[in-house]
């Protein structure tokens, strides 16, 4: 137990419920603080500094800012008695205080005190810029086995979960007419102007508070403090039906046609048992918006000078916030180090909350007017012309030493004075929150008198105010966001009103004197490295000195600077560390800051958990299962099911105690010699309809349709522009200008997309449409010997024998009671009817076959038995016989190409000198030699012996299909081979891993080649 | 070039890493070159070494529009592997992949290959066929490919969801043992490092915007954005931007040029060993040896030669992704950035000649080039000095495209990274 009793809370004041106490723990301690803290907040009541350690020296890391932009205090985030619900890497400040929070220190061992990683610090000499591209390229095995392990185990912060989330998480999709991005001081009077119109507004705001920087100074708006402001604007948006508002949800990324994702936190800022029941944890907004007012503020900048890594030491906003919206003192003893006279302010802030200020250490000869006079008369020591040097402590801050500057604007090689301190503040200026303008495609431009990078002109729908356009004081960003919310509205097509537009009046605020650039603090000569390490990027242990090393080795683009130090690579992508990155490399080059522009903003803003960008697409719903019409009869028997393209297929049917290979083998058996039901409904099914249907089919399949008549059916083969088997199908026509269009299972969307392109693209003047029917019809096949005298009992009073009824001819009829199609057809070799059924009509119809046919014997049969009948009868199956390199001549099937068609796709291509070759890979049926064999599908074919001969072997070809028959009474398959048509009766070795099988080539028609059975069988 | 070692680096360390010397120099663009290569990836700085190292023509210039490295080199997720399906591609990969075993010493940086292997798993009968088939075929062709049973897979990959229960359950997966990943920036810099120790002219900064031919046709120099530079030969090697280059030229390729995107997730500790691949529900990921989590996909659907794609396609591969590896559920993706890949309609790649004398094209690498960097070079180099295609690339001709003899590596791997 902890005795820490929130010492560095003050007694009154700030955002928080004092009347509630939330007890947390942090590493080994357990400690309170209230509603309304962060973690970072209480971290900091409770006098705690140190949080973590950095990447890669193990520096001790503490509390820079207080908000998404501090780079060091990471922790692992864990819920008491949620094992599940552990999360690395969150921020301490945007970590909301909830009961059962448990937060560790990441990266460390065996703690954040004594971290035994630190001794990296001592090999930090070595490890400047990119060393580990000059080492350890000599041997490959002692950088894969022994250096490349090391440093794997060592990198990385926080752990992944070892279990599965249990949080559910959502997604919404919504338009409004004005989205403004930011609930700061121009964000809320955006979003006030923009919500008096009526239009619709969505104000969103990383933040659990709306407010911004409102939450961090003390202001007045209207008459208001600012908090009270923010209230009653939130009050009169919350009131208005027409306005969404979005605390905690950070807008992320900005895409073409204003289109925005945004990731709200629903309940991580509550616990458990105060979550509402059925809320999601997170939920992932797709915002299109008419016009977007970007108002994210700015981040103030570090500086950069020996050791200022330090924890303790704080940005000077960052302090003040913690005073004003926390009650929080950071620190007793307080030195300020700053470029600017913003940070005085924050000084004067905690001076009067009774911090001791003992100087305030400006870089500038001259600072600004009010501020620096103000600090004076309040007694404290201002010192200008100097920097802060260096600093010592350990884990926390112990003393700043001050420097004065020489007239080369390098500090002297010698300190005035090491100043004992808690807490040394630093402001180095302002960098705009610019992300989200730049994702959307805008450009920056290098403001020198603002020292900033600002928006240029806006490419989209959008507009850039307050802070994040570099407008800093009150007043502005009160009268920016105003004017931006009131032009939005009325450019999204509603009338403001008089007025609204107008600034929101606030009280004048100190006149600021200008600030100075100091991207780094420069040494005087040959002390450069007196001073410990001077960082710019905290998080990745990138220094100013590893930047000056990359320029100097060549690396002169901003963009390889940050990836030979990787600048910016970190957690928090540099938001404190990009700009002056940019700052010491443009020294480091001599060119003028801001030349070289930026890296590239990427989004997101803010990590994304996973989780909810993949929202309710999980489980089943990764990629919804079509099921037919006559699934639950399946599951009740059953089968086994197979993925065929997104439907689920019964594979076989096993009955108890049946193996895979018994069930198929008396599959097979029963359609061979009584009779088989397949449910065939996944097919793809496409009605095509239209005066020119039949032209269209004579360009889209490789044989001739225009004179098939009504009430045939034809077999028809698809291929590609490069004359590649595309797909297959029967096709029947319906009436003069409608046909139906059948399809393989996994290519039905595919033919859909690639008909689709072909009418619209190439042939728009063909008077054609189509309408996938799949889901309309529910198809049974019914095949065998016996299949006659099921179907005539299913069709009594009608003449359906194949005498009067032909093959590869259709007719409506009435089966079982229902109106259906039937199609006499054959994948089996088998006397085979097809019953097509309305849909929903699937199960009755499956029904009423199993009960007419019992005495039959009649079998559910499922893919796997089909696969067999049909490879003994040679028949193809798209994308088993074919990878999208076969003709239908490689396949034998020259019998489809039409030679007097002017064109079809894919004809051209069959011309061509590769395609035309003779010794192409061609189907074959493949015999082993011992009959027990059956091949593993996807063998490859090799000359008898060759597989025990050097490599690489010759390769003949592959076996695309091997089963056993139960006909045949032996393993078969069938096989691509060079040339295979022309050695019919050679044996050849299939080569396995464990040696070769010999098989002979053969005809690919095994069984029934004369097709005597397709009629059915005569009376025995 | 200064020699890189464990010495040098102490010596520097104890001058506080004053005296690096540049990696690579910037010249100003000379008037007259042998060869020039277009563009300052992986490939071309690598055919510019090559050229200069095998065929000893260092008169050459690599001129890049922008950083060098900056195009897809530096934008990949840097899977290697050689276990391509058909013995045309296998050869090229293997050749790739053998010169990556040796290439950090080769070049004396470290470009961080990481043989950690690769699985391409398979979730349906289908995929098992094909997985099989490939495995078979790269066995014969001596590539180190085995298939594995899903307890096989578990074995690798302990943390991966092998439940019957998964949308589409792992049936199966092939895996190559040699298969891993690379440092991508290290690649180019490598290369560039040690072109420009060969006298090679790396010109950042040089956009070229048009071809010069002669009377003849024969090639005769480039028009850039830093004037016109004069050279007896031109290679291509401008991936996302083949096309435009080649119409420069009047010559029309069958490319499409799409935006393929990819993510990385904050740095976790070490959880993931290997590459996993799937092409059945489109994702893929390998552990960064920063920890983070490199996942990718497929391309964006649309054309585009913007640098960034539409989100919904990484909220697909994200949600493949935790389906796949349910605990990574909590993770966060930290950023995202897309690249634009040229595809040819047969998925390989052309390197070849090109109607114009003197003009000679890399490109098309689609969405897998990265692994053939240094076999890529290396057969285009001996293309360009000997103005004939190296045996081994000889089938990427762009004739293949007139004769049919296409070398189709779609059926074999959906996702074909
Ligand atoms: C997101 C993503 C993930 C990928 N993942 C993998 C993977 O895991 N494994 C894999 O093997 N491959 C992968 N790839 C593919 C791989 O990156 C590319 O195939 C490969 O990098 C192409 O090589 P390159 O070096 O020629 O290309 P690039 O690096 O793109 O080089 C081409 C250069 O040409 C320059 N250029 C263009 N036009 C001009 C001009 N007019 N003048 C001068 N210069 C010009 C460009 O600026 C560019 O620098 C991926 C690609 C992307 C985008």
């Amino acid at each position: 137990m902890s005795d820490r009793t929130q010492d560095y809370r003050l007694p009154a004041g700030g955002l928080i419920d004092r009347t509630r106490r939330i007890r947390f723990r942090f590493n080994h301690e357990w400690m309170d603080g209230h509603p309304g803290d962060t973690l970072a907040s209480a971290l900091l009541a409770n006098g705690i500094h140190l949080v973590g350690r950095s990447m890669k020296y193990h520096r001790p890391r503490g509390i820079l800012a207080a908000g998404a932009e501090d780079p060091g205090a990471l922790i692992q985030r864990r819920v008491t008695g949620e094992p599940a619900r552990t999360d690395p890497n969150w921020r301490a400040t945007q970590t909301a205080l909830v009961d059962g929070l448990e937060a560790e220190s990441v990266n460390v061992w065996p703690s954040v005190e004594r971290d035994l990683g630190a001794v990296m610090g001592a090999l930090s000499p070595v490890m400047g810029a990119g060393f580990y591209y000059k080492i350890m390229q000599g041997s490959r095995f002692m950088w894969q086995r022994v250096y490349e392990p090391l440093i794997r185990k060592a990198a990385g912060f926080g752990t992944c979960p070892d279990l599965p989330d249990p949080d559910r998480y959502e997604q919404r999709h919504v338009h409004c007419d004005v989205l403004v991005v930011g609930g700061g001081p121009a964000g809320l009077a955006a979003a006030r102007a923009a919500a008096r119109s009526g239009a619709r507004v969505i104000l969103a705001d990383e933040d659990e508070r709306f407010g911004g920087s409102l939450l961090a100074r003390p202001r007045t708006v209207e008459g208001h403090a600012g908090p009270e402001w923010v209230a009653s604007v939130k009050a009169m948006l919350k009131a208005n039906p027409e306005v969404r508002l979005l605390p905690r949800t950070t807008v992320f990324g900005y895409y073409d046609g204003n289109y925005l994702m945004a990731l709200e936190r629903v309940t991580d800022h509550v616990s458990l048992a105060e979550a509402p029941a059925g809320a999601p944890r997170q939920r992932l907004w797709h915002i299109r918006a008419k016009r977007v007012v970007l108002a994210t503020g700015a981040h103030e900048r570090p500086l950069v000078f020996g050791d200022n890594d330090r924890p303790g030491i704080m940005l000077a906003g960052a302090a003040q916030e913690y005073l004003h919206r926390w009650a929080v003192l950071p620190g007793r003893d307080v030195v300020v180090f700053t470029t600017n006279d913003r940070a005085y302010e924050a000084a004067l802030d905690l001076h009067t909350a009774g911090a001791t200020i003992h100087a305030i250490v400006d870089a500038r000869a001259e600072p600004g007017p009010a501020l620096p006079a103000a600090a004076r008369a309040a007694g404290i020591r201002v010192v200008t012309g100097y920097v802060v040097a260096g600093t010592t402590g350990k884990t926390h801050i112990t003393g700043a030493s001050i420097n004065k500057l020489q007239a080369d604007g390098r500090a002297q090689p010698h300190c005035l004075e090491t100043i004992p301190c808690d807490l040394l503040l630093v402001s180095g200026g302002l960098s705009p929150v610019v992300h989200l303008f730049s994702q959307s495609g805008g450009k920056l431009r290098y403001d020198t008198d603002r020292l900033a990078f600002v928006p240029d002109r806006a490419v989209q729908a959008q507009a850039s105010v307050g802070a994040c356009a570099g407008t800093f004081d009150l007043a502005g960003c009160l009268a920016e966001g105003a004017a931006a919310g009131a032009e939005a509205a009325r450019l999204a097509g509603f009338d403001p009103g008089r007025g609204a537009g107008e600034a929101p009046a606030c009280d004048s605020e100190p006149a600021l004197g200008s600030d100075s650039p100091l991207w780094q603090v420069r040494y005087a000569k040959g002390t450069e490295f007196d001073w410990g390490k001077p960082f710019v990027d905290l998080q990745n242990d990138t220094t100013a000195h590893d930047i000056q090393q990359a320029a100097r080795e060549g690396f002169e683009s901003v963009e390889h600077v940050k990836r030979y130090t990787l600048t910016g690579f970190g957690t928090d992508q540099g938001k404190t560390a990009n700009i002056n990155g940019l700052g010491v490399l443009a020294e480091a080059l001599g060119r003028p800051m801001g030349e070289a522009g930026t890296t590239t903003f990427r989004p997101p803003y803010t990590p994304v958990t996973f989780a909810a960008m993949a929202g309710r697409d999980r489980g089943d719903h990764l990629d919804p299962a079509r099921l037919t019409a006559i699934h639950d009869r399946h599951v009740a028997m059953g089968a086994e099911f197979e993925d065929v393209g997104q439907w689920k297929r019964p594979w076989y049917y096993p009955r108890a105690g049946e193996s895979l290979h018994e069930a198929v083998a008396r599959e097979c058996q029963a359609v061979r010699e009584g009779v088989g039901i397949l449910d065939a409904s996944t097919l793809g099914k496409i009605d095509i309809q239209g005066p020119d249907a039949a032209e269209f089919l004579n360009r889209v399949y490789t044989n001739a349709w225009k004179k098939l008549a009504v009430g045939r059916v034809r077999y028809g083969l698809m291929c590609r522009e490069d004359g590649m088997v595309f797909d297959d199908g029967t096709t029947a026509r319906i009436a003069e200008d409608r046909f139906l269009m059948t399809t393989t299972t996994g290519g039905a969307a595919a033919v859909m997309d690639h008909l689709e392109d072909y009418l619209q693209t190439e042939w728009p003047d063909l008077r054609v449409r189509l309408t996938s029917v799949t889901e309309q019809w529910s198809t049974v096949g019914i095949a065998g010997p016996k299949a006659g005298i099921l179907m005539a009992r299913l069709a009594s009073g009608q003449d359906l024998s194949p005498e009067s009824f032909p093959f590869m001819s259709w007719r409506p009829a009435i089966v079982a009671g229902l109106h259906a199609r039937v199609f006499r057809i054959s994948f089996t070799g088998e006397l085979q009817y097809e019953v097509n059924v309305p849909w929903h009509q699937g199960g009755a119809l499956w029904d009423a076959i199993l009960r007419v046919g019992v005495d039959l014997g009649v079998t559910p049969y499922g893919t796997e038995t089909m696969h067999v009948l049909r490879a003994e009868k040679g028949f193809i199956i798209v994308g088993q016989e074919t990878d999208g390199c076969q003709t239908p001549l490689d396949l034998g099937m020259d019998w489809i190409v039409s030679k007097q068609k002017p064109d079809f796709i894919g004809k051209r291509s069959l011309s061509r000198s590769d395609t035309a070759r003779p010794d192409r890979r061609q189907l074959v049926g493949l015999m082993p030699k011992d009959k027990r064999r059956v091949v593993p599908e996807g063998s490859q074919i090799v000359e008898p012996g060759a597989s025990r001969g050097p490599k690489p072997v010759p390769m003949l070809g592959f076996v695309t299909s091997a089963y056993w028959s139960p006909a045949l009474e032996s393993g078969f398959a069938l096989a691509l081979v060079a040339g295979g048509r022309a050695r019919l009766g050679v044996t050849v070795s299939v080569a396995l891993p464990s040696g070769e099988v010999p098989a002979v080539i053969c005809d690919p028609v095994m069984f029934d080649k004369e097709g005597a059975r397709r009629d059915g069988l005569p009376a025995a | 070039m200064a020699r890189y070692s464990i010495w040098s680096l102490a010596r520097n360390a104890l001058s506080h890493h004053q005296h690096w010397p540049r990696q690579w120099r910037s010249p100003e663009p000379k008037r007259h070159y042998d060869v020039i290569i277009v563009g300052g990836g992986g490939h071309g700085l690598a055919t510019a070494y090559y050229l200069a190292k095998e065929h000893d023509i260092t008169n050459v210039a690599v001129l890049e529009k922008g950083w060098l490295g900056g195009g897809n080199t530096g934008r990949n997720t840097t899977i290697v592997r050689s276990n391509y399906l058909w013995d045309e591609s296998a050869a090229l990969y293997e050749l790739s992949l053998k010169l990556w075993e040796g290439l950090s010493k080769d070049l004396n940086y470290n470009v961080m290959l990481s043989q950690r292997g690769v699985l391409n798993l398979a979730h349906s009968l289908g995929d098992v066929r094909a997985g099989r088939r490939r495995a078979e075929a790269n066995r014969l062709n001596g590539i180190d490919s085995v298939w594995l049973e899903p307890a096989g897979v578990k074995k690798i990959v302990s943390i991966i969801n092998t439940s019957s229960t998964l949308r589409y359950p792992i049936l199966g997966s092939t895996w190559q043992p040699r298969g891993g990943v690379a440092r991508h920036d290290a690649v180019a810099w490598g290369y560039a490092r040690a072109a420009d120790a060969r006298g090679v002219d790396i010109i950042q900064n040089c956009e070229v915007t048009g071809l010069c031919r002669d009377t003849a046709g024969r090639i005769t120099g480039v028009e850039t954005t830093r004037g016109p530079i004069a050279a007896g030969k031109v290679g291509i090697v401008a991936a996302g931007h083949t096309s435009v280059l080649a119409a420069m030229a009047d010559i029309r390729l069958p490319i499409q040029s799409h935006p393929l995107q990819a993510l990385v997730s904050e740095p976790i500790k070490r959880v993931l060993d290997c590459v996993v691949m799937s092409g059945a529900i489109h994702v893929y990921v390998s552990q960064s040896d920063k920890g983070e989590l490199v996942i990718g996909a497929g391309i964006d659907g649309y054309n585009s030669y913007a640098q960034r794609g539409s989100f919904h396609v990484l909220e697909h591969q994200t949600a493949a992704l935790v389906e796949l590896f349910p605990i990574f559920a909590r993770l966060r993706m930290m950023r995202t950035w897309g690249g634009i890949v040229d595809t040819c309609p047969d998925a390989s790649p052309i390197l070849s000649r090109t109607p114009v004398p003197g003009l000679y094209i890399n490109g098309g690498w689609g969405t897998g080039g990265f692994k053939a960097t240094p076999g890529s070079g290396f057969v285009f180099a001996h293309t360009i000095a000997r103005d004939e295609p190296h045996p081994v690339n000889a089938p990427f001709s762009l004739d293949r495209f007139v004769t049919g003899a296409l070398i189709d590596e779609h059926g074999a791997a959906a996702v074909a990274h």
